[in-house]
């Protein structure tokens, strides 16, 4: 459908799918992926430098018109965020953030609470903050209270291909937010992106599954076809679901027995 | 949210199947939200004075009534007597007049109240921000206004004057409750009034901004249809049992939490019929004259609105636990209402 | 001079200037971030600046991540 821009910070994006550039085997698959699906957000991350490693720059893989949102992974608390956030901006590439504070080495989940506090900080210094959740309602209320740009719920857990184990909660956030709603992590099919598109998500990130598949940059025009799809959908307007009627005996019955109110 | 055409369609789609369908949907989601409690309340007329002339109702200031405000003996009688029937949820109404009962009569009148009953709710005019504080610290939970249609046009047609002519100031009336502390906010349209599918809609948006920027508020709706007084029709009501039976049930369905109020306008046998499937809220042994309680003879009276279901507290009661209902005076205890001002969780 | 980089406590030989501390990993020095005793040195002043004896350096880079 034309004309219908995914607006963040006032930045218009003709595509409403984001790819994570972690875990791909190679950078040149990495860039054919960012070329086939034609996204135009994409995560990195910071590390220190290895002397060992003769690393080839990212970011030479990266078209100059894509917008860079480097996550502050390695962070387990707000200031560590802050802190690498702040690093990120320093690199001149931008200050798109996205905040990612994970204390928890066996699931991964964000920590919801130090991610409010690295927004708060992080927005009033300007940075353009996309904050990584744990769908809760309370925390993405904060979320728009304290700046941020964006709300990006988890589907499942990272790296899980699960789906969106969290649909109810994400359905929540899409109806009482009015922040644009990027379901990110879990997501293992296009079937699932085309899903989270159809609930009214606003968009999707997508990195494990692009990355660990046999053919990055197929599956990754995969994804962002069912991101199109879905989409159209929402927007065509899926029938209205009414919840399922439950067995019982007349309740109407009173209306044609001539015994009414006048 | 549910669009025009969709409410149409459904408002328009007579068959019998869908009614009672609608029905059965709605019956489900309420029990499932609220059980088979059903919350009781009284109203108290204070004053029948009015500075508004709105066409449709008995207590306009053109229409010749014994004008009459009740003076705290008065209404602590009338306190009195409700309480002794059972009831701990009282609705305290005045006409629209700044002049004959302004906020401080109301502080009195609310803290005499706080004496008797646990919930007390005020259907009066619109106030500012900080009048609500006030009400609020002498105990007052719940605010009850009507914008009774949303079409503008049709709104300034029949308000013809007064303050209630103010559309805006109306509309605004139950987010500078809420942002006051208000624990309880109920709306409404008045059925027959304006075109009924857009006065839905309108009514859905009203709420559905409510929940977001106060989510923290008990909502509940009414739909009052236009009623005799005194034997005289003031409008055409052309929206029938069954188109009423949808709007409770759709509306049901859209705010799965939200209580859905019916008053004594209604013949008994509807209340009952609509207690199973969406309402959850009823008055019971309404007065709705200045001093109907224990004042003034019947014939001396003169009443907002004619009452179709003159059932007792008792009887009422009765009802509810031979069709199963759980009747439920007390829902809150006030245990401080103290004026804490409430920022919305999007923040200014 | 005995400083910190990355964490691993390194002896430097010759050079105290912090663009040929960079210089000397053999990356092109764009889109490395330097982080001097926990501020951030911008880039267009590591020419000027030179590090003392147990100053503690990051030396930061983008790579993939999710």
């Amino acid at each position: 459908m034309a004309n219908d821009p995914l607006v963040i910070a006032g930045k218009n994006f003709s595509s409403r799918f984001l790819l994570g550039t972690g875990k791909f085997k190679s950078k040149k698959e990495l860039g054919e992926s960012i070329e086939s699906s034609g996204s135009q957000i994409v995560t990195v991350a910071l590390r220190r430098i290895d002397p060992e490693r003769h690393e080839e720059n990212i970011l030479e893989f990266i078209p100059p018109h894509v917008t860079l949102l480097t996550n502050t992974s390695g962070a387990r608390n707000a200031l560590e965020a802050v802190r690498i956030a702040r690093l990120a901006k320093a690199s001149g590439c931008g200050n798109w953030v996205k905040i990612e504070v994970i204390n928890d080495s066996k699931y991964l989940l964000p920590d919801n609470q130090e991610t409010v506090k690295a927004t708060e900080i992080l927005s009033a210094e300007g940075f353009v903050v996309l904050p990584y959740i744990s769908p809760d309602l309370y925390t993405a209320r904060a979320l728009v209270k304290a700046g941020a740009a964006t709300v990006m719920p988890l589907g499942s857990f990272i790296g899980s291909n699960q789906g969106l184990k969290t649909r109810e909660f994400i359905r929540m956030l899409i109806d009482e937010i009015d922040l644009p709603i990027i379901v990110d992590a879990g997501i293992g099919a296009p079937s699932q992106a085309a899903e989270a598109m159809e609930m009214g998500a606003d968009a999707v990130l997508v990195n494990t599954a692009v990355a660990c598949a046999q053919n990055p940059a197929g599956l990754a025009r995969s994804f962002a076809l069912a991101v199109e799809a879905g989409r159209l959908a929402y927007l065509s307007g899926l029938p209205l679901q009414l919840p399922s009627a439950e067995a019982s005996s007349p309740l109407t019955g009173f209306l044609y027995d001539n015994i009414g109110s006048n | 949210m549910i669009t025009l055409a969709q409410i149409k369609n459904i408002l328009a789609d007579d068959r019998r199947e869908s009614v009672e369908d609608l029905a059965r949907q709605a019956a489900g989601m309420t029990r499932r939200h609220f059980g088979r409690a059903v919350s009781l309340y009284a109203p108290l007329y204070l004053s029948n004075f009015c500075s508004s002339h709105c066409t449709y109702c008995g207590f306009h200031s053109r229409n010749k009534i014994r004008r009459m405000k009740l003076e705290a003996p008065e209404y602590r009688r009338e306190m009195q007597f409700i309480h002794g029937q059972g009831i701990r949820n009282v609705l305290l109404l005045t006409g629209e007049s700044h002049k004959a009962t302004p906020v401080s009569y109301l502080k009195e009148a609310a803290l005499a109240a706080s004496e008797y009953f646990q919930g007390i709710s005020l259907e009066v005019y619109p106030m500012e921000t900080a009048e609500y504080q006030q009400l609020f610290t002498c105990g007052v939970d719940g605010i009850t206004v009507y914008q009774e249609t949303y079409d503008r046009e049709r709104y300034a047609r029949v308000h013809l004057s007064g303050y209630k002519k103010d559309y805006d100031f109306r509309y605004e009336t139950p987010r500078r409750a809420a942002e006051a502390g208000m624990r309880q906010i109920s709306l409404g349209i008045l059925l027959g009034l304006g075109e009924l599918a857009e006065d839905l809609l309108e009514l859905y948006q009203h709420l559905g901004g409510l929940e977001k920027s106060f989510p923290g508020v008990e909502y509940s709706v009414s739909f009052p249809r236009l009623r005799t007084v005194k034997k005289e029709t003031f409008a055409a009501c052309d929206v029938d049992d069954a188109q009423f039976v949808k709007v409770m049930a759709l509306t049901r369905l859209l705010f799965p939490r939200v209580g859905i109020n019916l008053s004594t306008r209604e013949a008994s046998a509807l209340r009952d019929h609509l207690l199973e499937i969406a309402v959850t809220r009823i008055s019971a042994g309404s007065n709705t004259s200045v001093g109907g309680y224990t004042l003034l003879e019947e014939e001396q009276q003169d009443p907002q609105f004619d009452i179709k279901d003159t059932r007792a507290v008792d009887e009422i009661v009765k009802m509810l636990k031979a069709r199963n209902f759980d009747p439920v005076f007390t829902d809150w205890r006030r245990i401080e209402n103290t004026v804490q001002p409430l920022r919305t969780v999007l923040g200014k | 001079m005995n400083i910190v980089i990355n964490g691993h406590p390194q002896q430097l030989t010759s050079g105290k200037i912090l663009s040929d501390i960079v210089a000397s990993y053999g990356k092109p020095s764009r889109h490395i971030i330097a982080e001097l005793n926990g501020a951030i040195v911008p880039f267009d002043q590591w020419a000027q600046t030179s590090l003392k004896d147990g100053d503690a350096l990051e030396l930061v880079t983008f790579v993939g991540g999710g």
